[in-house]
């Protein structure tokens, strides 16, 4: 298995790769991480004819607080977002899930943007952007735009982006008080692509009640798959195990649309899902209500 | 038109310098180029680890970089590992003497680690940096570890007592 020849660029600032970018639109691709793009070049299911590496473009490798968000530049590795303390005491959710990314060998390599852009509707960061409500910045030469992660994915394997941007940033806001989370997920074998998982929010009001909650699904659809309607149902209710159960009936069965693979049927998969949101949901009620 | 650039690059404290195609991979050159066959080759997808390497002090798939990319970067791979016996190394590309073993290598032979080999250098360079993360690791921690590379030998039993050992060992 060889890939198929290439124009490769690899150029050591953004400004040059935006250059490339808009030269070689619809013909180009970024190499980030590589821990997606290569396998599939390798398959040659890939076959850009240009390659533009962004590994030294040192610019785009960060992960800095601001005033109530995080900051993390698109060619930061997910290794690093793993052991980042300021990522673990804002946004525990995001450190919580960051290990079930693959193996560590390929998360020392795989970047977040890689990642987001390559919308695998089976990875874990596109779903984490979308239930963290993440704010993405695209760039080409002649500027920037944000794009709210819930719009970012607009199919498998497929973003919003235009052939000349580049995926620059990824704005995270600090998870809001007394919201509980949880990330759980299973898969044939640690580090394989997870047959379900679900990233779950909660956040209670002084009572005690649900102020807003936010339940998103990996492998369960096209993209990252958010169970909007079982969220509502949630919201304002003190949730008990009878809710919680609904809550679990109503994604699995009516909001989530699994395609089923060879590890796992559709009606595996909803089964997954709804044990998964059970048991997502309770953590994330525990943790929201010990920080009463 | 096939583009060729040329790449300067350590591998096991040696520099070479080569002209490669942009689309061989990392571990092809390491393999062909270099005649450091120790680093294995099997799914080329990222999913076996045979082919791990140390990239920069971090465990890595040769098989998912290109060696274009490795350009004034430092590469272990497990012909590496034992102790250099000539210092310095020889003039010219010679990857010098090395004898015995890595307490890590040590540790496979004496608790049966390995049956056919074929995984035994990717097992190695990813328990390498996870010992030195990880000192004294749990029965656990080390089959998480090992999760990314795949055996088809030994049921990772003994691969799981090697672990054990090489951590007693290198402590």
């Amino acid at each position: 298995m060889k890939p198929a020849p290439f124009e490769y660029h690899a150029p050591d600032s953004l400004e040059q790769a935006l250059e490339l970018m808009s030269q070689h639109a619809g013909e180009a691709k970024i190499l980030a991480g590589g821990q997606s793009l290569v396998p599939a070049m390798n398959f040659r299911a890939a076959q850009p004819a240009v390659l533009i590496d962004l590994n030294r473009a040192a610019e785009l490798s960060y992960i800095r607080e601001d005033v109530n968000v995080i900051r993390i530049g698109a060619m930061a590795r997910e290794r690093h977002l793993e052991f980042d303390s300021t990522i673990a005491k804002r946004i525990p959710l995001l450190h919580e899930a960051t290990p079930f990314i693959a193996h560590p060998q390929i998360r020392n390599r795989g970047t977040i943007g890689g990642s987001l852009v390559n919308a695998d509707p089976a990875a874990e960061l596109p779903v984490l952007t979308t239930a963290l409500s993440a704010r993405l910045k695209a760039r080409n030469q002649s500027g920037e735009r944000w794009i709210d992660a819930q719009d970012f994915f607009v199919g498998m394997f497929t973003t919003a982006l235009n052939a000349d941007e580049i995926l620059v940033e990824i704005e995270l806001p600090f998870m809001p008080a007394r919201t509980g989370w949880s990330f759980m997920e299973v898969a044939p074998r640690a580090g394989d692509y997870a047959m379900m998982g679900v990233a779950a929010l909660v956040t209670l009001d002084e009572s005690g009640k649900c102020k807003g909650a936010r339940i998103v699904y990996l492998n369960a659809g096209e993209g990252p798959v958010d169970a909007k309607e079982t969220a509502k149902l949630l919201e304002g209710e003190n949730i008990n195990d009878k809710l919680i159960d609904d809550a679990a009936n109503m994604a699995s069965e009516k909001e989530i649309n699994p395609f089923g693979n060879m590890h796992a049927s559709v009606e595996f998969q909803r089964h997954l899902a709804k044990v998964l949101t059970q048991k997502t949901l309770r953590v994330a009620i525990q943790r929201a209500g010990e920080m009463q | 038109m096939t583009q060729s650039n040329s790449i300067t690059l350590t591998v096991n404290e040696q520099e070479y310098t080569r002209s490669v195609e942009p689309r061989m991979l990392l571990s092809d050159f390491l393999r062909h180029e270099l005649g450091l066959t120790g680093t294995h080759v099997g799914c080329e997808h990222g999913v076996c680890g045979a082919c791990t390497i140390l990239f920069d002090g971090e465990s890595a798939r040769s098989c998912l970089m290109f060696a274009v990319q490795a350009n004034g970067h430092n590469i272990t791979t497990v012909e590496g590992l034992a102790p250099l016996t000539s210092t310095p190394l020889p003039v010219g590309e010679g990857q010098g003497v090395r004898e015995g073993l890595h307490p890590l290598q040590q540790s496979f032979w004496e608790a049966h680690g390995l049956q056919c080999g074929y995984c035994t250098p990717g097992i190695l360079m990813s328990m390498l940096p996870f010992l030195k993360e990880n000192p004294d690791p749990t029965e656990d921690e080390i089959r998480h570890a090992l999760s990314g590379n795949l055996c088809r030998c030994t049921g990772y039993q003994h691969i799981v007592d090697a672990v054990k050992l090489a951590a007693e060992k290198m402590k």
